[in-house]
């Protein structure tokens, strides 16, 4: 229940409500310098838009004991037609040294709009997945990753 | 550059209207540009940037592949079946080579 009120509020305190629910004084700080680079991504791509919040499956693990190796799968419900279709998936993380991870261009002959690929979380952080449709509606979800050991490299 | 040799699972036989799994994997280091040799030199950034599918020779799935995706890039979509037809698929290599595979699918 709690999650749900928190996702009418908007994103910015949302988080900040998780950083305080978490605990530990070093966390908010941290968790805003990182938010920035995804959030900042998914303004660009919306021309300041913004996205809507919506009930988009994303599977990611909760604690990924090797950040080299994450897999990360996503389904949208969709009539996936001409007229109505999911057109373009971005994967953004937001502790990455790039907030960039993917992106999936979908047709209408695809049935449905669902990907799994494998990516790389340098630390723990955020994973955002921003979706758009052929009208131009965005719509987003994220994950919270627990990373032990992290990818990217040194 | 023959270690790299993609692999692709597509179902055989289909019937029409099915919504079919496609699993690719291709062998690739993905070197992101941050990882260093053992001597301790960076290695430069080279990666698979695109990866997409035709189906009878019309681009239906389409990814753009950042340092971020791991290596050995595993890409799983779906297809709705409308025919028989053979797919091709194509990935993009950072330093312009191209690796492609193309699998037959029949409806039954």
């Amino acid at each position: 229940m709690k999650l749900r009120k928190l996702k009418k509020i908007s994103r910015r305190n949302a988080l900040q409500l998780i950083a305080v629910f978490t605990g530990t004084a070093v966390f908010p700080s941290i968790s805003f310098a990182q938010s920035n680079q995804a959030l900042d991504r998914i303004n660009e791509i919306t021309n300041g838009l913004g996205a809507t919040e919506s009930d988009i499956w994303l599977d990611l693990p909760e604690i990924a004991e090797n950040g080299n190796q994450v897999k990360v799968s996503f389904e949208m419900d969709s009539p996936m037609t001409e007229t109505d279709h999911i057109k373009t998936v971005y994967i953004l993380a937001d502790g990455n040294p790039s907030p960039n991870v993917a992106k999936f261009s979908f047709t209408p002959e695809m049935g449905s709009c669902s990907a799994t690929t494998r990516m790389r979380l340098s630390k723990t952080q955020n994973v955002y997945l921003l979706a758009a449709n052929n009208n131009e509606q965005y719509f987003m979800t994220y994950a919270k990753v627990k990373v032990t050991i992290g990818g990217c490299g040194g | 550059m023959s270690s790299i040799k993609p692999r692709v699972k597509v179902p055989k036989e289909v019937s029409i209207d099915e919504i079919v799994e496609i699993k690719t994997l291709i062998r690739h280091p993905m070197h992101s540009g941050r990882m260093k040799d053992p001597e301790g030199q960076t290695i430069p950034r080279q990666i698979i940037n695109s990866f997409s599918a035709k189906f009878n020779g019309k681009e239906v799935f389409q990814m753009d592949l950042e340092p971020s995706i791991s290596t050995n890039p595993y890409i799983v979509f779906q297809y709705k079946v409308k025919e028989s037809g053979k797919f091709d698929f194509e990935w993009l290599d950072d330093n312009g080579e191209k690796y492609s595979i193309s699998k037959e699918m029949i409806v039954s």
